[in-house]
């Protein structure tokens, strides 16, 4: 296990050694000649600017949806709570071609800002969810008895409580801001993500676009750098006898209707126009942009793409998860933190590490599906290995002993009993890098073998010609196909709350 | 639970094994039956193309329902896949490179990466549409074009030349897709006609003159929506809307610059045959194809609206012929795109 893990750990450390040198290779002059100059600066700012506005509207609209799920006798509560994470089956991309078609005019800052908070808003609203479903009341009802009305209540002993999701969903939100090219594009919004790719689109595998890359990767660093340290050193669980109560709700009284109003003000920009745009578009195509002999071989290869590329991680995820649960110490740690960074690296920076490598060191593999999978692998470890390591943390060891002791042979027993009980984490981090891989624009238009199309490749290249009309079946395709694995991601997050 | 797990291990196997399949099948290498020689070309090949896709496919089709030869198309950008196929060297699979411009022509041929043309190829295209090295040959044109808002622009006040689009009465009103090949080409063309230092200058006045936008077709329609008076762009973007719906290009008229103003620059299309290619006989015969009657047939009759120019197939009765285009003209060879990103890139539009 320990063997695999370390050369899944070299082996995701791949893009970082691209850039790395990269940087070095095109010299210190030019490195600098490149990144030091206005454009850059006008890159920063926009970039700044964008995750500066979104993660504090992103949270705020997060908190507010669990809070209001969660905690209150919200009327509906159930469909709500769907309802909210249902966005994230909507990619970024598609809900940028609604918009435009709503607006044509939208473009620049706001609109950015606009998008994003739309799509990325779940990324916090699902960990804030599924963390104050498992809140301890008794701890607020201590602060109730102690005087603390229920807003006071709230910022000095829910929040605090909630900080780690709080954090995490920032971090997914800034890291999915950066990587985020398609949304941006469509726009005219810049950003490094939509600059580097800009410079592709020139340059293939030019300096200038390395550098940016660098950039961009430094950035993503410092993010989760910043995320690190603000997680805090405190304790998150409940030490002491009894069990947990269940959290009692909140009454709204007056505030149920506004309630209401702002979640289905919510729900309907972020999910219910898109669906509304992608709908309008396939009318006004009629039966025509129903082309079989182009949409069904793109469903093929996404689906296809979608499957291998997430059993490929899970089996990937798997030692790593293994290590850090069965056998923790700094060993296990230092691997997460190699793949941990790794992760925060945008799909373009990782496809072009891939192409560069494929080309000058490995000819052999380039342009072949492999290559585009092991890019999915790297882009989406994390997520698998989240699930995973909530798995297996209820798959003690003292099972997997008494099977050896009833008499099944060591492998068997592994197999029989950890792996059964990990089956569900499993499949939960499967769902999520399924959906992630669906909706994935950039690598895929990067690494894929020729020939080959994915609903996402071929909705960008239709709606590049403004073929609003064509590319809107491939939308709502990847919104049907992500669906499902939506719904089982959101379920699924409940189990590894507080992890 | 242990029926969902059990479907779910059985679903994931079966669609593997799916994948595994079409993986097999889509990614086989390109160029058997190379070694058929003295037959007629067969087999395979590999098309970097950097042309519109639905174009390059109806010479596809045409061509496979003639010859039986089956064509992989990749698709991406001009400068993209120049750039692509000079790093990939040797061990390209490409085995015929189409663009929309000539720059990346230019580029792979100074990399010394394409086999020399058919002579008969060669034949079917008038010189002036292609290299005097005969590595490549023009496939098709199209010509720079000026669309503008009626309401927003009248006539007397359009732009003698494109140079005047930098002066300070053009500020904000003006569109182009910057980060396109097309335009790229345009900028080539106006660096080998004008000199390093005026493209420098032209390109600092662009930053602060003109709106990006990511696409010809993108920054057509703005204009047409009256978020900006004008867009410089090709003439198929206009004429291909208006036989469509028209949505995008009803408010918008067409203006050529003409006198041999860098405006009026009329960009070739080129195809050409990589020396690496493991099937050269099929990627000569594609392009002999193209250049052909059949093939400038589809651009004469086709939706595309580029330019004919091989074989005397006259272009579409839409468009303007190119004798009354005035054209400047420009040596393709001298066309250098590198130059261009990095003078781009320098005044901060890339």
């Amino acid at each position: 296990m320990s063997v695999l893990a370390v050369l899944i750990a070299l082996f995701s450390l791949v893009p970082l050694g691209y850039v790395a040198y990269m940087t070095v290779a095109t010299g210190w002059d030019t490195a600098v000649g490149l990144i030091l100059r206005p454009r850059v600066g006008e890159l920063l700012m926009n970039t700044l600017l964008l995750m500066a506005a979104t993660i504090p509207l992103c949270l705020l609209l997060g908190v507010a949806g669990a809070w209001l799920v969660e905690r209150t006798n919200l009327r509906g509560r159930r469909i709500w709570a769907v309802l909210l994470a249902a966005p994230l089956a909507v990619p970024a991309f598609v809900n940028s071609y609604a918009w435009v078609s709503a607006i044509p005019s939208l473009g620049g800052l706001g609109s950015g800002i606009l998008i994003s908070t739309l799509s990325y808003f779940p990324l916090v609203y699902i960990p804030a969810a599924a963390t104050l479903s498992r809140l301890d009341p008794a701890i607020e009802q201590s602060a109730a008895a102690l005087g603390l009305g229920a807003w006071r209540a709230f910022f000095r002993v829910v929040l605090p409580q909630l900080r780690i999701a709080l954090t995490g969903g920032a971090l997914l939100v800034g890291l999915h801001l950066l990587a985020e090219y398609g949304a941006f594009a469509m726009i005219r919004f810049d950003t490094f993500t939509t600059a580097i790719m800009t410079q592709y689109r020139s340059t293939f595998n030019g300096a200038a676009g390395n550098m940016l890359a660098s950039v961009l990767v430094f950035f993503c660093l410092l993010l989760l750098l910043a995320e690190v340290r603000s997680r805090g050193t405190a304790r998150y669980a409940r030490i002491g006898s009894g069990v947990q109560a269940r959290a009692l709700r909140l009454p709204l009284h007056a505030y149920q209707v506004p309630g209401q109003v702002f979640l289905l003000a919510l729900t309907a920009l972020a999910f219910g126009l898109p669906l509304y745009y992608v709908l309008k578009w396939i009318v006004a195509g009629g039966a025509d942009v129903w082309t079989a002999a182009e949409f069904l071989p793109a469903l093929f290869a996404t689906f296809g793409y979608g499957l291998a590329g997430a059993a490929a991680t899970i089996v990937v995820a798997f030692p790593m998860a293994y290590l850090a649960v069965r056998k923790p110490g700094w060993f296990s740690k230092s691997l997460e933190l190699s793949n941990y960074v790794t992760s925060s690296m945008p799909g373009i920076v990782v496809a072009l590490a891939f192409v560069t490598v494929s080309i000058r060191l490995v000819p052999g593999i380039y342009q072949t599906a492999g290559v585009l999978v092991a890019a999915y692998v790297l882009l989406f470890l994390p997520r698998a290995l989240v699930n995973l390591r909530a798995g297996l943390a209820q798959a003690p060891k003292e099972l997997d002993e008494a099977a050896q002791a009833l008499g099944k042979p060591p492998l068997l027993a592994f197999i029989r009993v950890t792996l059964r009980l990990t089956a569900p984490a499993a499949a939960g981090g499967a769902a999520l890098v399924f959906l992630a891989i669906a909706n994935e624009l950039t690598a895929t238009l990067l690494l894929s073998p020729n020939g080959t199309k994915t609903l996402a490749t071929e909705f960008w290249s239709k709606s590049s010609e403004i073929d609003y009309a064509g590319a809107a079946p491939y939308a709502l395709l990847m919104i049907l196909l992500s669906a499902p694995m939506t719904y089982l991601l959101f379920q699924q997050s409940k189990k590894v709350a507080g992890q | 639970m242990k029926i969902r797990n059990s479907a779910l291990a059985g679903i994931a196997l079966a669609a593997t094994a799916a994948l595994g399949l079409t993986a097999c099948g889509g990614g086989t290498p390109a160029g058997n039956g190379s070694s058929a020689s003295g037959g007629a070309p067969s087999g395979e090949i590999t098309v970097y193309n950097a042309q519109h896709e639905s174009l390059t496919k109806e010479w596809v089709d045409a061509f496979t329902a003639e010859t039986g030869i089956k064509v992989t198309l990749r698709q991406g950008d001009d400068t993209e896949m120049s750039n692509q196929i000079i790093q990939e060297g040797q061990a390209s699979p490409a085995d015929v490179f189409l663009t929309e411009n000539s720059p990346a022509m230019t580029q792979v041929e100074n990399a010394g990466l394409f086999a020399d043309v058919n002579k008969d190829t060669l034949d079917q295209v008038p010189a002036e549409f292609s290299p005097s090295t005969g590595k490549w040959t023009g496939i098709a044109a199209r010509s720079t074009v000026l669309v503008y808002n009626k309401s927003k622009v009248t006539e007397d006040k359009l732009p003698k030349s494109m140079l005047d689009l930098a002066s300070p009465e053009w500020k904000g009103r003006w569109a182009a897709s910057p980060t396109g090949a097309d335009f790229q080409a345009i900028v080539s063309a106006l660096l080998e006609l004008k000199g390093e230092s005026a493209t420098e200058d032209w390109l600092k006045a662009m930053k602060d003159n003109s709106k990006a936008y990511k696409g010809n077709s993108t920054a057509m329609k703005a204009v047409n929506a009256g978020e900006v008076d004008a867009a410089l762009i090709y003439h198929y973007y206009y004429y291909g809307d208006q036989a469509k719906t028209g949505e995008n290009s009803n408010n918008v008229t067409p203006y050529y610059f003409k006198n041999q103003d860098p405006g009026a620059f009329l960009s070739v299309s080129g195809g050409g045959v990589l020396k690496s290619s493991k099937n050269a006989a099929a990627a000569q015969a594609f392009l002999k194809f193209i250049t052909g009657k059949k093939g400038q047939e589809v651009l004469k009759n086709g939706t595309s609206f580029e330019y004919a120019i091989g074989s005397d197939v006259p272009a579409n009765d839409k468009l303007v012929p190119i004798k009354d285009l005035q054209a400047p003209k420009v040596d393709a060879a001298k066309l250098n795109s590198q130059k261009v990103s990095d003078l781009m890139t320098q005044a901060g539009l890339l």
